[in-house]
């Protein structure tokens, strides 16, 4: 109880719930032939049945019922042998049907959960559900000689809308829930993850209360496209909560949105002008069956998931925990593991470097490491001179760099150029040593008088007398043997 | 030839195809005479040089020894189904002007087989009526009695193959309204089991229960088209039946087992609910169809009592489904990307009401009103669960009757033809002149209405013929059976 606690904001306990609007990663949309393709050209993207035509109708893509399929095997949920397609009705210009065909009473994923680590501690956030639904169009208030664009390209893309229990109890976890979402629904292939594209929208549910208390009363945070912003509206929406409730004002169910300028969420519409949507199931679609045999061929197609892969490195290749987790933030980057780990036989080193030098260089080039300029392969190489004393691991570095920098391709090649080759001759290093040693009588007296400073400076010395080439190990051992 | 139009579809497939007129001629003559009988409202738009296009592209495939049952034959469509050559207005002023890109499935396998399309017929409103009172474009008046209505929601429809302005046509039928007008104007219709013809490219008015189907002068005629029209669509409609395209006239012609030439029928039971010979219904009706029904005896069919104990119901439960439906699929008709929107408005609030009062018509917003209340919450579980439920016991009571029986009869309709403005401030006497259709529609099950006699006023009373699911074949023998030995069906109109 004293992890919840410390978790108190000004004396009230925050309660979140996710919607998160996922993107299906289909070639056309979920209930026509038309492409999904981001980017086009204004009404480009929409065939008759986007657009509503008198006589079109709805054909449900199969694409999209396995992606959501997926989704629920990877979050154990039940996936429903018949789900029910609902028309939501209201009118905007965006919708052309005048409703949105969605999921209401029953859906395709029912339950499940998602557990991620918030630090050390491992913490779990239950689904309610996650239900097929189609996207609207967009409007485009700008500059139309007054009057407003439609662009019905995003009409009937597929979405999956996943949401879950109130389960969440800080900003700092609300955001850990989303980022492990978003790592399941891109590592399992059913969502592109893009947020700036609008592939992966969340809406926050947030109240807060007195520890013990009933529910608050929630303000729906919609539209958080990315996770600095999710925090900085969560937290603001706190905070604005608890002074309207210590300013004794009640709060008012609501849908808000943040703005990023003022760091500030606003309300949009109120519980009073909430729409009555009508919902009734969809006479044109009959219901979603999803026989067990679907269920286990999807089954067999599933990549090995996350948590369960960050697992297997802890046991197999001894990794910390920490490494596993970081690893596993993308099959792309698993893969670059586990094939560098394998060739070189040296996993904790492999780990250090992609978490160090590969990491950083991709995250100054925003590059993706499936397209990495260094290969796995020759990570692997590289790490194999430094295991077999070949290179130290300054040098290693600098290969590292020329690799990358496309300087060469082969890594003896480039030790070789570069003359990188650790000097393993220990009767060259102690002529060295005996020559920083004559040189710096002063150093040595020093340190003979108990100042160990100096013992690190002649290693220094000697270091650089092999121009970095020596191996940094042996030269304090001999250093040591010979200062007695 | 100058009596072309009163050629039936099959007639007019071989005179055209031995060449003893040609698609051209007969569309030409079809054409002239729609025109010169204009004033009856059936039809509501011509396109002149589509449709001789299309007989010219007939004429070519059969000089070049082409032959498809449908070869050259001129048809017209209700205007519900969507054309690319001609203008679709579900004879709404919400669609006035408006241009489908594509064809319905329907109307492009009929003109897979070879067929010529003259134009779109006037029917109420989205499909929404009884009398075709409630078109936009203007009512349709009956050929029997041009003071009459010829019955709705497919009136155009119905007038057009009683008057010869058309061999056979499309309708469609959500409650009752390719039988009821086929019954008002002595023609043949059927509809067929819910999902056997594609709904794609129907104007949409109850998804659950719209269903096209022919109606001509026989059930040989409606046999032909209906082979052409049904089969499954699933690509493009989800309701469609994955079942195949049957071939009607060859099963129109295999004798039934234990048929005799005498009697053909020998062995159908045939059904008679109590609750469609009750007192609601006219004695001129019920005496056409006892005697239709007695001429059945004679083809050796068996006469057997059954019941379809909520017959009354299927009233109040068909008028909180179709309106629940129709308030939905009747929502993308907002004045944002095509059809009907106002000149002038102050916001986008505005431009919906506006637009959506001036667009529709009385009945089409009464039923806006009433669907919309039924799905409303706190409603929604008291009409609209209500009702499904009730749809489902409806649809029980018919199966039960099945095992008593092979095709149930009845009338189609309460009365003969009503006139011209009787009723149409009476939205309920209406709804209630739908009572002995709206039963088969909520089912699901296949129905038509075979020309029976005349009855108060020389006007023509329909004999009403339902089979179970995907017996449309059988009900076809049954009809064609009795049309082989009565002659109703082949009485036409003085005058035309």
């Amino acid at each position: 109880m004293s992890s919840s606690k410390s978790l108190l904001v000004g004396g009230y306990e925050v309660v979140i719930g996710f919607e998160t609007h996922a993107q299906l990663a289909t070639q056309s949309k979920i209930f026509s032939r038309a492409p999904t393709a981001f980017g086009a050209e204004p009404n480009t993207q929409a065939c008759a049945v986007d657009l509503a035509l008198p006589g079109t109708l709805p054909v449900m893509n199969q694409a999209a019922v396995e992606l959501a399929i997926r989704l629920g095997l990877a979050l154990g949920s039940h996936i429903a042998e018949q789900s029910v397609f609902a028309r939501k009705n209201y009118f905007y210009p965006d919708l052309p049907k005048g409703y949105q065909i969605s999921q209401f009473e029953i859906p395709v994923v029912q339950g499940g959960e998602v557990s991620f680590f918030l630090g050390e501690e491992k913490k779990t956030v239950r689904l309610v559900r996650a239900h097929l639904e189609e996207d609207a169009g967009k409007s485009l208030h700008e500059d139309f000689i007054g009057q407003s664009g439609i662009d019905l390209n995003r009409a009937g893309t597929p979405l999956l809308e996943i949401v879950t229990e109130p389960d969440i109890r800080s900003s700092a976890e609300a955001v850990a829930y989303a980022k492990e979402l978003h790592k399941i629904v891109t590592w399992i292939g059913i969502c592109d993850g893009n947020m700036q594209e609008g592939s992966f929208r969340c809406d926050a549910n947030v109240s807060v209360r007195k520890p013990g208390a009933p529910l608050g009363t929630r303000r729906e945070i919609k539209n958080l496209n990315s996770f600095k912003f999710m925090q900085q509206a969560i937290d603001y929406e706190v905070r604005w909560q608890i002074e309207q409730i210590e300013d004794g004002h009640a709060i008012q169910q609501a849908t808000v949105l943040f703005d990023p300028d003022t760091g500030e969420t606003r309300a949009m519409r109120t519980k009073e002008d909430a729409a009555d949507y009508r919902y009734f199931p969809d006479p044109d679609l009959p219901p979603l069956v999803i026989g067990r045999d679907w269920v286990e061929q999807v089954k067999a197609g599933m990549p090995e998931l996350p948590r369960a892969m960050a697992e297997r490195l802890v046991r197999d290749y001894g990794l910390p925990e920490y490494d596993a987790t970081t690893l596993t933030q993308s099959p792309a980057m698993a893969a670059y593991f586990e094939t560098a780990a394998k060739t070189s036989g040296q996993a904790k080193l492999v780990s250090n470097w992609i978490m160090g030098e590969v990491s950083r260089r991709l995250n100054a080039e925003e590059g993706d490491i499936a397209a990495a300029p260094v290969s796995a392969a020759q990570l692997a190489a590289v790490i194999a001179r430094i295991a077999d004393g070949t290179v130290s691991n300054n040098a290693a570095k600098q290969v590292f760099d020329a690799l990358w920098s496309g300087e060469g391709s082969d890594v003896d090649a480039v030790i070789e150029a570069k003359g990188l080759k650790q000097m393993n001759d220990s009767g060259a290093l102690e002529k060295i040593i005996d020559e920083v040693m004559a040189a710096n009588a002063d150093m040595v007296e020093q340190f003979r008088a108990g100042k160990d400073k100096a013992f690190n400076a002649l290693v220094g010395q000697a270091m650089k007398a092999s121009k970095g080439k020596a191996n940094p190990q042996q030269v304090n051992d001999l250093l040591r043997q010979k200062l007695g | 030839m100058n009596e072309l139009h009163t050629l039936g579809v099959s007639e007019l497939a071989a005179a055209i195809a031995e060449k003893k007129t040609s698609s051209v001629e007969t569309a030409q003559h079809l054409l002239a005479r729609a025109q010169q009988h204009s004033g009856l409202g059936a039809y509501l738009f011509f396109n002149e040089e589509a449709t001789l296009a299309q007989a010219r592209a007939a004429d070519a495939r059969i000089a070049a020894g082409d032959r498809t049952p449908l070869l050259g034959v001129p048809l017209a469509h209700k205007d519900i189904f969507v054309t690319k050559d001609f203008a679709t207005t579900a004879g709404s002023r919400m669609l006035s002007g408006y241009q489908s890109p594509f064809d319905a499935t329907v109307v492009q396998r009929l003109a897979a087989q070879g067929a010529v399309t003259l134009g779109k017929l006037n029917c109420d409103e989205f499909a929404m009526g009884g009398s075709n009172e409630n078109s936009a474009f203007g009512a349709v008046r009956n050929p029997w009695d041009t003071a009459r209505v010829p019955g709705g929601s497919s009136g155009g429809s119905a007038v057009a193959v009683a008057a010869r302005l058309a061999p056979a046509v499309t309708g469609t039928d959500t409650g009752g309204s390719i039988r009821q007008p086929a019954s008002f104007c002595g023609i043949t219709g059927i509809k067929p089991t819910y999902g056997r013809c594609s709904r794609y490219g129907m104007v949409a008015f109850a998804s659950s229960l719209d269903q096209a189907g022919p109606m001509a002068r026989s059930a040989a005629d409606c046999a032909v088209l209906l082979s052409a029209m049904a089969g499954p669509d699933i690509d493009r409609d989800s309701t469609s039946l994955d079942h195949p395209a049957e071939d009607y006239t060859a099963l129109l012609g295999q004798p039934r087992e234990g048929a005799t030439a005498a009697q053909p029928l020998k062995g159908l039971r045939i059904g008679l609910p109590k609750e469609f010979f009750g007192e609601g219904c006219a004695p001129d009706v019920i005496a056409t169809v006892r005697a239709a029904l007695a001429e059945y005896e004679k083809l050796g069919a068996t006469l057997v009592d059954v019941s379809l104990p909520r017959t009354e119901l299927s009233i109040p439960v068909y008028y909180v489904i179709a309106p629940a439906e129709a308030s939905s699929n009747l929502s993308r008709f907002d004045g944002v990307k095509f059809g009907h929107r106002a000149a002038k408005y102050d916001d986008l609030t505005d431009m919906y009401k506006k637009s959506r009062s001036e667009g529709f018509g009385p009945e089409v917003q009464r039923r806006i009103m009433i669907g919309t209340y039924v799905l409303s919450h706190g409603y929604y579980d008291a009409y609209y669960l209500q009702a499904q439920k009730i749809r489902r016991l409806i649809a029980q009571d018919f199966q039960a009757a099945f095992a008593q029986c092979d095709l149930i009869a009845g009338p189609v309709a309460p009365t003969v033809a009503w006139k011209l403005g009787e009723k149409s401030n009476d939205p309920v006497a209406n709804y209630l002149a739908d009572i002995y259709t709206l039963s088969t529609s909520l089912a699901g099950l296949p129905g038509m209405s075979v020309p029976a006699g005349f009855g108060a006023g020389g006007l023509p009373v329909g004999l009403q013929l339902v089979g179970n699911y995907f017996q449309e074949g059988p009900l076809l023998q049954a009809a064609h059976a009795f049309q082989q030995a009565t002659d109703w069906h082949t009485r036409a109109p003085q005058g035309y």
